[in-house]
């Protein structure tokens, strides 16, 4: 989980979910408590999906 | 004078047998065997195989240590000048010992030292910092061609010649950079690689970007209601006060912390150790880097079976690679002795 994508594609990861921002990658300072903890719970769901997933090569997983 | 050579083979080309008698120990015998003839020829008088040191394959990959000593007390018995080993072509572990050994004569006896093998043995990664690999084929068919390479990269380190760039050599880049002198400056040779990219033609770097490792995926998890689920983070996360002092930039160290019992990374109990990002947003709320609160819902739910007791920790800016990687295979080992399923890694 990254928001710099290219980075995470140069060293090699095969499982990659996009995130918010590189100080706060699963949050946002922005919105509410309840609304960040849902925006938290959204992104780390994606990464769940992606492990239950069979990948044979680097794949970001974008929102649909 | 005749330089004084000892070369190391293992025990297929030495004659002695295959798979078979892979298991034998270490032996010197006396002037050459097998392809140490083509070395001496290729030499030109100008050196001697003077003893070949014979190995079993297997015997090397369970007593690396005890047998790169060994090497290197006969190659000083034997007042070496410089120490061939191989080809090893695409022989995995053959290519490990020839590199090995030639890394151990070199460490030890400060002599030149020189293999060859195909640049995807495993032997090539691992030991080309420690001497010098000549590109080899994949097989026996590259003995004509390699053998030759060999005997004159080590004839030139003995007589103490410069050694060229790897492409003009090659052998199998060593990362040792050398300072150069050019006519033009910098910001000139830039601008002129940006035009040959522009018009695509061929450029050549003069700084190349590290070559990172390919991992195949992991096979999806099957039954996420019953995985034991990692938290790692390169993001900093550390408990307040950063016990284990974790360096804002360049980290030596990474952290283990015990999260039992916690439901959620609170202001004031976790903060960031990262130098390398405004950190205000972290140490406001640690859960925008590391998960923990939303884990521990999903925990609850069924949705996973279990958030790993441990999490782990490091500071990603500016960190050697080579660092990241020690830290990588020691975090592995000890999340795969915990029997941790699936590991969500986030970075910031």
């Amino acid at each position: 989980m990254a928001t710099i994508v290219p980075i995470s594609l140069s060293v090699g990861a095969n499982r990659i979910i996009p995130t918010v921002a590189i100080p706060h990658p699963l949050g946002n300072p922005l919105m509410t408590p309840e609304e960040e903890k849902k925006l938290r719970r959204h992104l780390v769901d994606k990464a769940l999906v992606a492990l239950e997933t069979e990948v044979t090569e680097q794949t970001v997983f974008k929102d649909e | 004078m005749t330089y004084r050579v000892v070369h190391y083979i293992n025990q297929f080309f030495a004659g002695i047998g295959g798979e078979e008698k892979a298991d034998i120990k270490p032996e010197v015998r006396e002037g050459v065997v097998g392809p140490g003839m083509a070395l001496n020829a290729a030499f030109k008088g100008e050196a001697e195989v003077v003893a070949t040191i014979i190995c079993g394959d297997n015997y090397f990959a369970d007593n690396i240590d005890a047998t790169s000593e060994f090497v290197a007390e006969t190659v000083k018995k034997y007042k070496a000048d410089g120490f061939v080993a191989g080809p090893g072509f695409n022989a995995g572990r053959y290519g490990t010992a020839c590199g090995a050994v030639c890394t151990a004569v070199g460490e030890k006896l400060g002599i030149p030292t020189v293999t060859a093998l195909y640049p995807e043995n495993p032997g090539a990664e691992m030991y080309k910092k420690g001497t010098y690999v000549v590109v080899a084929a994949d097989s026996a068919r590259g003995m004509g061609k390699a053998v030759p390479a060999m005997a004159s990269l080590l004839l030139r380190q003995i007589k103490g010649e410069a050694i060229g760039t790897p492409e003009e050599e090659g052998y199998i880049e060593r990362g040792i950079r050398i300072n150069m002198f050019y006519e033009k400056i910098g910001a000139e040779r830039a601008v002129d690689m940006l035009i040959k990219k522009l018009k695509g033609e061929p450029f050549k770097t003069e700084y190349k970007m590290p070559v990172f490792d390919r991992v195949t995926p992991r096979p999806a998890i099957k039954d996420m209601a019953h995985a034991k689920i990692a938290l790692v983070t390169s993001g900093g996360i550390v408990p307040f006060g950063n016990p284990d002092h974790i360096a804002a930039s360049s980290a030596q160290n990474f952290g283990e912390y015990d999260i039992t019992g916690v439901m959620d990374l609170k202001e004031g109990e976790y903060q960031t150790a990262h130098g390398g990002y405004d950190q205000t947003y972290a140490n406001q709320d640690a859960d925008r880097v590391l998960p923990v609160d939303v884990i521990r819902d999903l925990e609850k739910e069924g949705r996973i079976g279990s958030l790993h007791h441990l999490f782990y920790t490091t500071v990603g800016n500016g960190t050697a690679v080579a660092n990241a990687k020690k830290f990588g295979v020691e975090i592995g080992k000890r999340l795969k002795a915990a029997g941790v399923d699936a590991v969500v890694l986030t970075s910031t």
